[in-house]
Order: structure tokens, then sequence, then C-alpha cells
């Protein structure tokens, strides 16, 4: 002891106060097995890290023991919300590594898909967003329209969820008169419907409190965080990789890319509504302008089975072998890498190949946006109180299938 | 004989009590899954009309799980507590004229005394429970608790004012049995801060906060299983019923209607409280979670001046009246 004549009294340190509470894996509003490691002060986070890995398949790993048909079905896997976006984004990526040609026809088909994999997704998301703030009505009126969509998927391609609609060359099934009445009913009552979802929550005064001013992201920041789709777009940053680099159909097709001002919840809440009303209007076009001819590209080759002797693909259906037919021996396979990203509902779903002249690719890399997404939590989810967190996680529209892979 | 007919008639309102709020849940399920395109129950019985009884069943047989790390007679006592305080507030509520257990004086004050007593049943199952989500929601709730009793009991001020009276049959009578001569009028800004304080009271959609599901994971109910679990719930649908209670006899002019019902006075009572509780039911299926600032802003800024301004006018009203 000193020879003071005080006496120190210790005095707890405020930082030693804090609460820590690990969120997830296992908690209802971290859409899958996202955890989230939180300090907090009261209410309020201090400290925000979250953890991935939990739903960790190997997806690039196993990737690199498949041939590129085969990696098709795990892409699948990865957005699980929005699967046909993925097969078209794998699809394109390929194509472009082996130069293969696809049909008009099939580009279009890829088109539509992809929006209404778009629709299914952000119905989906609004669903689970509203669910997480609260209003649990428009979660079960969102899914009540996403389940026409998956029921014109499963009379597409046999599969609600996971589709592998889409093959190397073109896709795999051919629309029929019955799908296409069945898509013509439903985006003629979906603007409807987007009503019935804004006027249960965008005239409500919780609903606005709860999410404007909430998490803002100004357009550096949501570029210094990597943000991309519905995300970055409401920062009011025009980037959609449909408008500017456009792959399918999209060239053929208008619409217009919706941009929010504020970035904050609400902006991207906006966005993503204004994308669903573009996506219905470019379903609109995909049935009216959609092209005849073949869904498979004349010099498509068959993939599959890379040992027996190459063959290709043609919609010719008259040699009774169903789509596949034996053509020409052509190798395919060339040397090299390339990055092709496309849009998905969540954001730039980007395919990373690296090929040395063989069947399979030396290494498959995803770019997947909700991975990033999730990586700028730490950043919006600092300084906010725990309700708001679980408005974050939702508007940034993240799914863990394809954050971990 | 006294006592045996008091005890008598303490088990039929208990027994009747219980059995609405088994019927409450199937109406909640039913009306919410319409409003959501769905059919709710339907499998238990003719449109699903026995699911209360079975659900009544399976939380009784279930296991009682204490978790290890839980303070064991305090996680066994919570939900004792809130359920008792509630089941205690129904002595004082008058169903009719006479239909009531205790027609004490100062009847509003004892029920506002067993709402906050149940609170504390909230708070200390998030304690007892030593889990972190039910501590968050423990917390919240006691501080909801606080800011709206405060906006809750100044709301019934002006109701006292008119009426002279704590007692709820006199508060009753004082209104008259004119539809026009109800409290809902004169006290239109009391009612609006009532039925808002009494959404948070009850733990209601969108002041659910306690037990956030999306949040908390259910907040201080997230350890409890079968029985206990149950009574939480009971608690939470005796203390809606109450607080309906509240709102007709001191606003809509408790079992007064437009005509008498003969052999059955209560009638118009009922009709009142279900229309509250369809209320509750359908707020629930339409509006968002408030925020906790937000909540507790919405308290202490807007409902708290509020009722302090309905007590001013109403005191002025009385002064030149």
């Amino acid at each position: 002891m000193t020879e003071s004549a005080t006496i120190n009294v210790p005095v707890a340190q405020g930082n030693e106060d804090k609460y820590k509470l690990k969120m997830g894996p296992q908690h209802p509003a971290t859409h899958g097995v996202l955890r989230v490691d939180l300090e907090l002060d009261g209410e309020t986070i201090t400290d925000c890290d979250p953890k991935v890995g939990y739903l960790h398949r190997g997806f690039e790993k196993l990737a690199e023991h498949r041939t590129y048909a085969q990696n098709l079905v795990l892409t699948d896997r990865l957005d699980y919300m929005a699967a046909m976006a993925n097969n078209v984004g794998y699809c394109e990526a390929v194509e472009k590594l082996l130069d293969i040609q696809v049909s008009n026809r099939a580009r279009f088909l890829r088109v539509m898909v992809c929006e209404m994999a778009r629709l299914a997704s952000h119905l989906l998301w609004l669903a689970t967003h509203a669910l997480d703030i609260g209003a649990m009505t428009v979660f079960l009126y969102a899914f009540r329209e996403r389940e026409t969509l998956m029921e014109i998927f499963a009379e597409l391609c046999g599969s609600r969820l996971t589709n592998t609609y889409t093959c190397l060359g073109g896709v795999r099934q051919d629309v029929t008169h019955e799908i296409m009445r069945k898509l013509d009913n439903f985006i003629n009552e979906f603007p409807a419907c987007i009503e019935e979802y804004e006027t249960l929550i965008d005239t409500n005064r919780i609903w606005l409190k709860r999410t404007i001013g909430v998490a803002p992201v100004s357009a550096e920041m949501g570029l210094d965080l990597c943000l991309t789709g519905a995300s970055l777009r409401g920062s009011g940053v025009d980037y959609d990789i449909r408008k500017h680099v456009p792959y399918a159909a999209y060239d053929q097709i208008d619409f217009e890319v919706p941009l929010g001002e504020t970035g904050d919840t609400y902006a991207r809440y906006r966005c993503r509504m204004e994308e669903m009303r573009q996506s219905n209007y470019i379903l609109r076009q995909c049935i009216e302008k959609m092209p005849p001819g073949a869904i498979v590209g004349e010099d498509a080759p068959d993939l599959v089975m890379p040992t027996t002797p190459r063959k290709k693909v043609t919609a010719d259906t008259s040699a009774r072998q169903g789509l596949i037919k034996l053509i020409e021996d052509r190798d395919v396979y060339m040397e090299g890498d390339i990055y092709v990203a496309t849009e998905v509902p969540k954001g730039e779903l980007g395919f990373y190949f690296i090929s040395d002249c063989k069947g399979k690719p030396y290494r498959m890399h995803i770019r997947s946006p909700s991975f990033i997404h999730i990586g700028a939590l730490e950043t919006l989810g600092k300084g906010v109180m725990v309700a708001d967190l679980i408005a974050i996680i939702g508007t940034l529209d993240v799914v863990l299938g394809e954050c971990d892979r | 004989m006294q006592i045996l007919i008091i005890l008598l008639q303490i088990a039929a309102l208990l027994a009747i009590v219980l059995l609405h709020v088994a019927y409450t849940t199937y109406f909640e399920r039913k009306i919410i899954g319409h409003m959501q395109v769905r059919m709710g129950p339907m499998l238990v019985g003719w449109h699903g009309l026995l699911q209360p009884i079975a659900d009544g069943i399976k939380s009784f047989f279930k296991e009682d799980i204490i978790p290890e790390q839980a303070d064991k007679p305090l996680f066994l006592a919570a939900p004792i507590i809130c359920l008792v305080t509630m089941l205690a507030s129904l002595a004082v509520l008058p169903f009719a004229r006479g239909w009531v257990l205790a027609d004490i004086n100062i009847g509003l004050l004892f029920l506002f005394a067993m709402s906050s007593l149940a609170s504390y049943g909230i708070i200390l199952a998030g304690w007892a429970s030593n889990s972190k989500y039910t501590f968050l929601g423990g917390m919240r709730s006691m501080a909801q608790v606080i800011s709206y009793e405060i906006p809750m009991g100044l709301s019934l001020v002006g109701v006292m004012m008119l009426s002279g009276s704590l007692n709820l049959t006199e508060i009753v009578t004082a209104q008259g049995t004119s539809i026009f001569s109800i409290y809902l009028f004169p006290q239109i800004i009391g009612f609006f801060v009532f039925f808002i304080a009494m959404l948070a009271e009850t733990n209601r959609v969108p002041f659910d906060l306690p037990e956030a599901e999306t949040e908390l994971v259910s907040g201080y109910l997230t350890e409890y299983s079968g029985m206990r679990y149950a009574m939480f719930f009971m608690a939470e649908y005796i203390g809606m019923m109450v607080m309906a209670s509240i709102g007709t006899v001191c606003f809509l002019g408790g079992w007064n209607g437009p005509f008498e019902i003969p052999f059955f006075p209560p009638f118009w009572f009922i009709l009142k409280v279900y229309g509250f509780l369809f209320l509750f039911i359908w707020i629930r299926a339409t509006l968002p979670r408030y925020r906790y600032d937000q909540l507790m802003e919405l308290g202490w800024k807007l409902l708290i001046p509020l009722a302090l301004l309905n007590i001013f006018l109403t005191g002025l009203f009385k002064v030149f009246t």
C-alpha cells in the first residue's frame, strides 16, 4: 500500500459492463444460420461481429471434381430463393468460357425465368423483412403470390426450388402454352398485389418509423462496402449488370433501373418494390417478344459425360433420344480464366473460372452478394438498436446458402 | 354458507373465464387466419373447434423443463405470479348490475395494482431464466410497464373525475343508460391514450417487445415450456380481457345497451368486450412492431402529455358545468 491517505475504491470500468449476446445461428431473424456476436449497451449495439460458415458445403472445392454440366446443380443450392437466376449466371459464365452460342429463344426464356426468380426472391425478401419488423400479414400475402410462381416453375422444369432449368447452350425445356397462360394471368394480377402490400405497410406510421433513417448508406460508403443490387441502388448508385453489361436477352428488353436517394432501409425497400414492378414489365415483354426457334444452341456440346466421345446437343428430337443427339466431335475446353457476373435478385453474382483444358474447372470461385453484404453488417450494425439490426439483416437481403456456399 | 356461495361464484367465474381464454386463442387464430388468406386450425373437431382443448391437454402433459442455470424458486413462481394477479383482478369487474364478486370502492386502483404486479412475473421470468434473450425481454418489459402504467392511470383520471368514484359499478351507473352519455365522447382523448396504453400493458402488437419473436426469440418466454408456458399465455389473454373490461366499464357504459336482455344482463358487456378483443386481434394482424426507443418516445412524449391535457380539460369542464 502507498502512504496515500485516500483509499482507492475500484470503480467498474464502463467497457466491462457490456452485455455480450451471441445472436444465432439458431435465431428466427437471421435468415438461416447467420451468427452475429453482439456487444450491447442496454439495447444499443456497440460492437457487431457477423460469423459465417454454418452452412458451408464446400461448393467451390466440389466444383473442381465435377464437370461443367454437373456443377450446374450446385448453383441451385446457392441462393435457393432464386435458383433460376443462379443457373443462368453459371451458364452465362461457362458459355463465355467455352464460347458456346445460345439461341435467341433460349435467351428470352432465360430472361423470363430470371425475372420470375427475381419476383420470387423479392417476394420472400418482402415477406421476411416485414415479418422481422413485426408485420405478419404481409408475410402470408407475399407467399400467396410466390406460390403461383413456384407452381409455374414446377410445371416448367418439375421442381419448385432447385430448378436446374438452364443447360449449357440453352434451356432444358421449352415453355408450353399452359405455362404462358398462367404467367400471363400472374403478371396481369401482380401489380394489384404490389399495391396491396404497399397499402398494408407503406402508409403505416410504425413501418415508416422503423425503416426511414435506419442504417443509411451513402453512395461512397455503399461502394466501399462492395454492396451490389438493390442494396446499392437504394443509395442512388446506378449499377445494374442487366442494363450495363447485358447478358441473355436483356439488351433486347426495355426496363428501368429504379434508384433510391437516401440509402436508408426505406429507400432499399422502395427500390425493391419498384424492381418488382419492372420485373413484371420485363415478363410482359418476354411473353410478347418470345421468338420462335430452338431452345438449345446449334453448337452446344453435351458436357455431361466428357469421358465418352464429345457430343453436341440439338433441339432435334427426331432421333428419339430426347434432346441429345450426337453430331460431331470437338475439343471444347480452352485454357484461361474468366469472370462473368450477372445480376441476381440479391446483387452481383460472379463466377470466376480457371480452366486448364480439362472437362472440369481447375478452380471455380463464386462471388456471392450475400457474403459481401453480411460483411457490411459490421459497419452498419454499430450504434443501432437490436431491433434495427434485424431490420438491417432483412434489408440487405442475405441468404446464407449463398453466403457460405 | 356465505363463504360457500362466494367460493362457488369464484369457481364459476374462473371456469367461464378460462374457457373464454381457450376460445379467445381459437378465435384469434381463426380471425388472423382468415385475414391472412389461410384457414387457421381446421383439423381437431369441426373447423378446429376442439383445438384449444387439444392445446390445453398437450401443454398440460408436456415436460416441464427447468434450465440448469435458472434461479429455480423464482423461475417456478414467475408464471404463477402472472396468472394469479390477473385472475385476482377479475374479482372487481362488474359484468352486470350486481354481477360482481367484490364490489369494492377502489376497484379501478385494484385493477391497476394487479396489472402492475403481473409485470413482476414477467420481469422475474426474464431474470430467473438466466438466459440472455429472456433477460433482455424482462428489461424491456420493465421499461414498458413503467412507461405505460403512468399514461394508463392518467387516462382514467378523467373518468374518475367525471363519475366521482373509483368503484366500477358506480362508474357504469354514472354514465347512464343512453348511448350518448357514455364517457367515450367527453373522454375521447382519454380513450385514445387508454387504448394505446392498453395494448402496451398487455404486451400485444405493436408493443409486443418483451416477447418480440423475431428479435428476442420470444423474450421472457424463451425458457418456459409446457404448463408454465401456458400459464403465461393464459395470463396474457386474461390481461386482454381485463383491459377490455376496463375499457368497456370506463368508456363504453359497461353492461348498458340499447335494450335490456332478459335473464342475461351481462350480454352487452360481453359483446363490448368481444369487440375490444376483436380489435386486439385485428391490430395484431395489421401492424408491425415498434422499436424500443420509439416505444419510450410514444409513451413519454405523446401519451403522458395528452393524458395530462385530458385531465386539465376535464377539470375545466367540471368547473364550468
